[in-house]
């Protein structure tokens, strides 16, 4: 199995059903081509570095799926290139450091440096958690009773 | 009166000496620069938007290869400039 990532920028003019109709059309011609989707991210609207179009903002869609070979991607491009909804496009074939990264990602792992460490920080902040969140209340009542 | 051991403090030691650089992908253990990051693709470039050298970044030829390929990428999605001034 082989994962691509598809990120695209749909055009912003667009009202908020037509959007999401254009995003939900790719991922239809995804799945009945026999991709199965791993994840789908609608990153929102972003402010472009620069114009495409005469448009300096743009809705980014971001799909994640793996397929047998990669004999669906020219299909799939031509028809996002074909797309005068479609602003950009760009398709990313994932190493195995890429799959874990957005996986990572997915489950809030990024954004410290290790993510082995992160994972070990997470579980012990939710042991301590458990732990500490029966005292405190019970200290604050004691508190404001001394007050 | 200064005796010889307090002179030896009254000009800083440090100064002149370069901080070793050393690459951040190797150090922390990072494996994938994503291209849909553009504040952390931001620490590679110039105020121009230029890929800045291996030299002052530090980092090693494997990864600033695909620091090069995360920029171009993030470039083509719009998310960096091509050209710009006063980007920082």
């Amino acid at each position: 199995m082989l994962q691509y990532e598809v990120t695209f920028i749909v055009d912003p003019v667009l009202s908020g059903d037509e959007i999401k109709s254009t995003a939900q059309t790719y991922e239809d011609l995804l799945k009945d081509n026999g991709a199965k989707m791993v994840h789908n991210d609608n990153m929102g609207l972003k402010q472009l570095a620069y114009p495409i179009k005469k448009r300096t903002s743009g809705v980014y869609f971001s799909f994640e799926y793996q397929v047998e070979n990669g004999s669906i991607i020219p299909m799939v491009e031509l028809a996002l290139k074909r797309d005068e909804r479609i602003l950009r496009f760009l398709t990313v074939k994932l190493d195995k450091h890429g799959i874990k990264y957005n996986e990572d990602k997915r489950n809030g792992l990024i954004g410290k440096k290790k993510s082995k460490v992160s994972e070990e920080i997470k579980e012990e902040k939710k042991k301590e958690g458990v732990k500490t969140e029966p005292k405190k209340p019970a200290a604050k009542a004691s508190s404001s009773e001394e007050e | 009166m200064a005796s010889r051991d307090d002179i030896k403090f009254l000009s800083n030691p440090n100064i002149g000496s370069q901080r070793k650089k050393y690459c951040r992908f190797r150090k922390y253990g990072i494996k994938h620069i994503d291209y849909r990051d553009p504040d952390f693709l931001l620490q590679f470039i110039n105020e121009q938007g230029k890929i800045l050298p291996r030299r002052i970044t530090g980092n090693s030829l494997k990864y600033q290869k695909k620091v090069a390929v995360a920029i171009k990428r993030a470039r083509h999605l719009a998310m960096l400039p091509y050209v710009t001034d006063l980007l920082k």
